[in-house]
C-alpha cells in the first residue's frame, strides 16, 4: 500500500465518520431529505465563494456553502409555513432551482476555470492527496484530511456536549421545549453542521455520496438497533467499512471510489434489509405468516367450542365453513394437534380440556384486553406479544 | 441571436423546432402527471427515480453497447421501477420513514450508476462518450424521433388518464372510500405510479437527472395555487409546463452558454413564484390585504363600541364628546374616525365627534352581536 492510498482510505474514512452523526440524526428526525436538497443547493453558495476567493477549499467557501444550505432550510421552513404546498413539494421546489442558479452561473463565468458541476457532484477521492497542504513549505498532508478532520472534530465536540439535548429534542420535541431548550437552536445548529460537513465532503466524495454516507449507515443501523448510542457506533462502523472496503473495489474495477463506496453501503444495506433478526424484511414476512396462521387458529378453536354438533367438527366440513383452503387447514390442524388443543377421533374434531382452556383465556384477552392472564401463552404465540 | 429572431425561427428551423416541442411536450406530460405526485404527497419520489434511473441507462448500455436513446431509457425505466418499488417495499415492510427510503434509494442508485458510468468510460468502446450528458440533460441533442416518442407517450398518458380519471381522482383524495367501493387500489396505484416514472424517465434526456424533480413538481404546485378543482388544476399545470419548456428553450437559445434545462427549471420556478404571489384565493398578497382590511374593520367597530359606551351615558346621543378621548384608546386613528365619518356614524365640529342616530343604532347591534355571540 502507497501513502496515497493509505491517505485516500483515511480521507474517507473520516468523512464516512463526519457524515455518519448528523445523518443519524436526521435519519431519527424524519428529515433525510434535507441533507439531499442541502447537497445540491449549496452550489451556488460554492460557485459565488469560488469568485471570491479563486480556491476551492479555502474556509471562506465553506463557509458561504454552509450559509447556503442554512438558507435552504429556512427557505424551505418558509414555504411551508405558508401553507401553499406540502413540505416535501417546498423541499422539491427549493433545491433545483438553487441548483439551477449555480449551475447557470458556472456556466456564464466559471467556463474556463477549474470549476465542473460533474466534480461537484460526483467528486474525485483519487485527486484528493495531491492536494497538499504546506505550512511554511514542509508537506503536513493532503488538504482535505486537514478540513474534514477539523470539521470530525468540531462534529465530535458538539456531539458530546449538547447529547442530551439532541437525544431529547429528537425524539420528544415538547418535553425538550418545556424544559427550556430552544428546539429552533437544535435545529438549526444540526441544520448548519450537516451544511458544513455536506461541503466539507463535497471535494473529495461529491454532493451524492455526501448524501448516501449520511442517510445509509443511519438506516441500516436502525433496522438493528433502538438505542441511539448504539446506532451513532453502529453507523459509523458501516461507514467506515464501506470506505474502506469500497475503495478496494474501486481499485479492482479501476472505477470512481465515490460510486463504489456507494455501492457497498447499497449491498450493506441489502444485506441488514433482508436479514436483520426482528426488523428485516423476511422477518417481518415470517413474523406475519406466523399470526395469520394464529389468527386462524383462534377461529377455529372457537368454531370447535361453539359447535356441539358432531357434522359441524368434521374435518372435511372445515374447508367449506370456515372457507379456508387445504393447506392453510392442514396447517392450523397440524398446529394445534401438537399444541394438545385439539383430538382427533373418527374424523371428528374435539376440543382437549387444554385447548377448552385456552379458548376461553383469550376470548378474555380479547374482551378485557388484560395482559395479566395471558403471560404463560406469550412464549408460544406470537399474536399476543403485542 | 435575441428572443424575436427565435419566435421567427422558431417554425422554420428544423434543430429549433425539435426541441421547442420536445420541452412543450415533455413539459405538458410532467406537469400532467406531477400534480398527482403532488396531491399524493410524493412530491420527492421524482427526485428519487430520476437518481435512480441512472443504473438503468448505464446496464443497458453495458448489454446492448448502443447509444439508441429508446432503449437507454427503457433501462432506464426498468431500474426507475425498480427503485419505486423498493421505495415502498421499505415504508410498508420497516418502520423507516418514506424520507429516509428515498434519501436511500436515490443516494444508492445514483452512486452505483456513477460507478457503471466509470466503469464504461475505461472500456475500449469508443461509443461510449455522451452518456453523462443524462445527468444534467442537453435538449439539444432530441431529435425527431424523440420527439415522436413524447408525443407518442403523451397520448397514451392522456388516454389512460381519461380512461381511468374517476378512479384516479376517488383514490387520490380517498383511498379507504375507493377501497369500499370495491376498486383495485393497489392496481390503481401502481398504474398511476408507473405513469410517473415513464414521465420522468422521459424527461431525464432533456432536462438530466437531477433538475427532473423539478419539472414535475414546479407546474403542478403554481397550478394549484390557481383552483380547486382536479381537472383544472391537471389542464392548467401541463400548460404552465408547457409554456416553461418553450419560454425555456427561448431564452437559452437566445444567449450563449446557458444550458436549457436549468434556465426551463428557472422559468417553472417564475410560474410557481408568481402563483404564490398573486393567486387571488390563496395568493400570499391577497392573502395579506385581507389580513389587513380585516384588522381595519376590527379597529373601526371597536372604535365605534368605545364611542357607544361613551354616548350611551347620556340623555342625548349626538352630545358632542372631545376627540381627545379617543387617543388613549388602542385601535383609534384619525383614518378610522374619517372612515366613520365617510359612513354616516359620525359628525365632526371643530375639535369634538358626537354619534350619529344611525351610528348609535349599527353601534347597538354590533353590541347585540357581540352579545349574542357570547351566548
Amino acid at each position: 500500500m502507497s501513502s496515497a492510498q493509505i491517505e485516500i482510505q483515511l480521507i474517507a474514512s473520516l468523512v464516512a465518520i463526519a457524515c455518519a452523526i448528523p445523518g443519524t440524526f436526521l435519519v431519527l428526525r424524519k428529515m433525510a431529505m434535507i441533507s439531499d436538497a442541502i447537497s445540491h443547493s449549496i452550489l451556488p453558495g460554492i460557485v459565488v465563494g469560488f469568485f471570491i476567493t479563486q480556491d476551492l477549499n479555502s474556509p471562506v467557501l465553506i463557509l458561504l456553502a454552509a450559509l447556503t444550505g442554512v438558507i435552504t432550510v429556512v427557505l424551505v421552513e418558509y414555504i411551508q409555513k405558508t401553507g401553499l404546498v406540502k413540505e416535501d413539494t417546498a423541499i422539491g421546489l427549493v433545491f433545483p432551482v438553487l441548483f439551477s442558479i449555480g449551475v447557470l452561473m458556472i456556466a456564464k463565468k466559471a467556463n474556463d476555470i477549474h470549476l465542473d458541476i460533474d466534480a461537484v457532484l460526483v467528486g474525485e477521492l483519487a485527486l484528493a492527496p495531491f492536494d497538499r497542504l504546506m505550512i511554511s513549505g514542509v508537506d503536513v498532508g493532503p488538504k482535505s484530511l486537514w478540513i474534514i478532520g477539523t470539521i470530525l472534530i468540531i462534529t465530535i465536540i458538539l456531539l458530546i456536549a449538547f447529547f442530551k439535548e439532541l437525544k431529547l429534542s429528537t425524539f420528544d420535541k415538547g418535553l425538550a421545549a418545556s424544559l427550556g431548550f430552544s428546539p429552533a437552536i437544535i435545529h438549526y445548529g444540526l441544520m448548519t453542521v450537516s451544511s458544513i460537513t455536506t461541503v466539507g465532503a463535497f471535494d473529495a466524495v461529491g454532493a451524492i455520496l455526501v448524501v448516501a454516507l449520511m442517510i445509509a449507515p443511519a438506516a441500516t443501523a436502525y433496522l438493528l438497533t433502538t438505542d441511539l448510542k448504539k446506532m451513532l457506533v453502529l453507523s459509523i462502523v458501516f461507514g467506515v467499512f464501506s470506505a474502506i472496503s469500497g475503495y478496494w473495489f474501486a481499485h479492482w474495477l479501476d472505477a470512481s471510489i465515490a460510486g463504489s463506496i456507494t455501492t457497498m453501503l447499497g449491498l450493506l444495506f441489502l444485506v441488514v434489509y433482508l436479514f436483520a433478526p426482528s426488523k428485516g424484511v423476511i422477518a417481518v414476512m415470517y413474523r406475519e405468516r406466523q399470526q395469520r396462521t394464529e389468527v386462524s387458529l383462534l377461529t377455529f378453536l372457537l368454531h370447535l367450542k361453539n359447535h356441539d354438533e358432531e357434522e359441524e367438527r368434521h374435518v372435511n366440513h372445515l374447508n367449506e365453513h370456515i372457507n379456508w383452503q387445504k393447506v392453510r387447514s392442514k396447517t392450523v390442524l397440524d398446529l394445534a394437534l401438537k399444541n394438545n388443543m385439539i383430538v382427533i377421533d373418527n374424523n371428528i374434531v374435539s376440543l382437549t380440556s387444554k385447548g377448552d382452556k385456552f379458548t376461553t383465556q383469550a376470548i378474555d384477552y380479547i374482551i378485557t384486553n388484560e395482559d395479566a392472564q395471558i403471560e404463560g401463552m406469550k412464549d408460544d404465540f406470537f399474536l399476543f406479544r403485542g | 441571436m435575441d428572443i424575436q429572431e427565435y419566435f421567427s425561427l422558431v417554425f422554420s428551423d428544423y434543430t429549433l423546432r425539435t426541441i421547442t416541442l420536445g420541452t412543450a411536450i415533455l413539459g405538458a406530460v410532467t406537469g400532467m402527471l406531477g400534480s398527482f405526485a403532488v396531491l399524493r404527497k410524493q412530491s420527492l419520489l421524482g427526485d428519487a427515480i430520476s437518481h435512480a434511473a441512472l443504473p438503468g441507462i448505464a446496464i443497458s448500455f453495458l448489454i446492448t453497447g448502443a447509444k439508441d436513446s429508446n432503449t437507454l431509457l427503457l433501462g432506464a425505466l426498468v431500474s426507475g421501477l425498480i427503485g419505486t418499488f423498493w421505495i415502498r417495499g421499505i415504508v410498508n415492510k420497516t418502520h423507516l420513514k418514506s424520507d429516509t427510503a428515498l434519501g436511500l434509494i436515490l443516494s444508492l442508485f445514483f452512486g452505483f450508476g456513477m460507478l457503471l458510468l466509470t466503469f464504461i468510460q475505461k472500456q475500449p468502446n469508443a461509443n461510449q462518450a455522451g452518456l453523462d450528458k443524462y445527468l444534467f440533460g442537453q435538449a439539444a441533442t432530441l431529435v425527431e424521433s424523440d420527439v415522436w416518442m413524447m408525443a407518442i407517450v403523451t397520448g397514451i398518458c392522456l388516454f389512460v388518464l381519461l380512461l381511468f380519471w374517476k378512479e384516479f381522482k376517488i383514490l387520490l383524495f380517498d383511498k379507504d372510500y375507493a377501497k369500499t367501493l370495491g376498486f383495485n387500489t393497489k392496481a390503481i396505484d401502481i398504474l398511476i405510479t408507473s405513469f410517473i416514472v415513464l414521465a420522468i424517465v422521459l424527461g431525464l434526456q432533456t432536462v438530466g437527472v437531477v433538475l427532473m424533480s423539478a419539472m414535475l413538481l414546479a407546474p403542478a404546485a403554481a397550478a394549484r395555487q390557481w383552483t380547486n378543482s382536479l381537472a383544472t388544476m391537471v389542464f392548467l399545470a401541463a400548460l404552465f409546463g408547457a409554456f416553461s419548456g418553450v419560454f425555456g428553450t427561448a431564452i437559452s437559445a437566445s444567449q450563449n452558454n446557458l444550458s436549457t434545462g436549468p434556465v426551463i427549471v428557472l422559468v417553472a420556478a417564475v410560474f410557481v413564484f408568481i402563483s404564490f404571489v398573486f393567486s387571488p384565493s390563496r395568493g400570499l398578497l391577497f392573502k395579506q390585504i385581507r389580513f389587513i382590511k380585516n384588522r381595519r374593520d376590527l379597529e373601526l367597530h371597536k372604535t365605534l363600541a368605545f364611542m357607544y359606551n361613551i354616548a350611551e351615558t347620556h340623555d342625548d346621543i349626538s352630545h358632542p364628546h372631545e376627540i381627545k378621548i379617543l387617543n388613549n384608546f388602542q385601535g383609534f386613528t384619525k383614518g378610522t374616525l374619517k372612515k366613520l365619518v365617510e359612513k354616516n356614524y359620525v359628525t365632526l365640529q371643530g375639535s369634538t365627534w358626537s354619534l350619529t342616530n344611525e351610528g348609535f343604532k349599527s353601534a347597538l347591534n354590533l353590541y347585540n352581536q357581540l352579545t349574542k355571540n357570547d351566548e
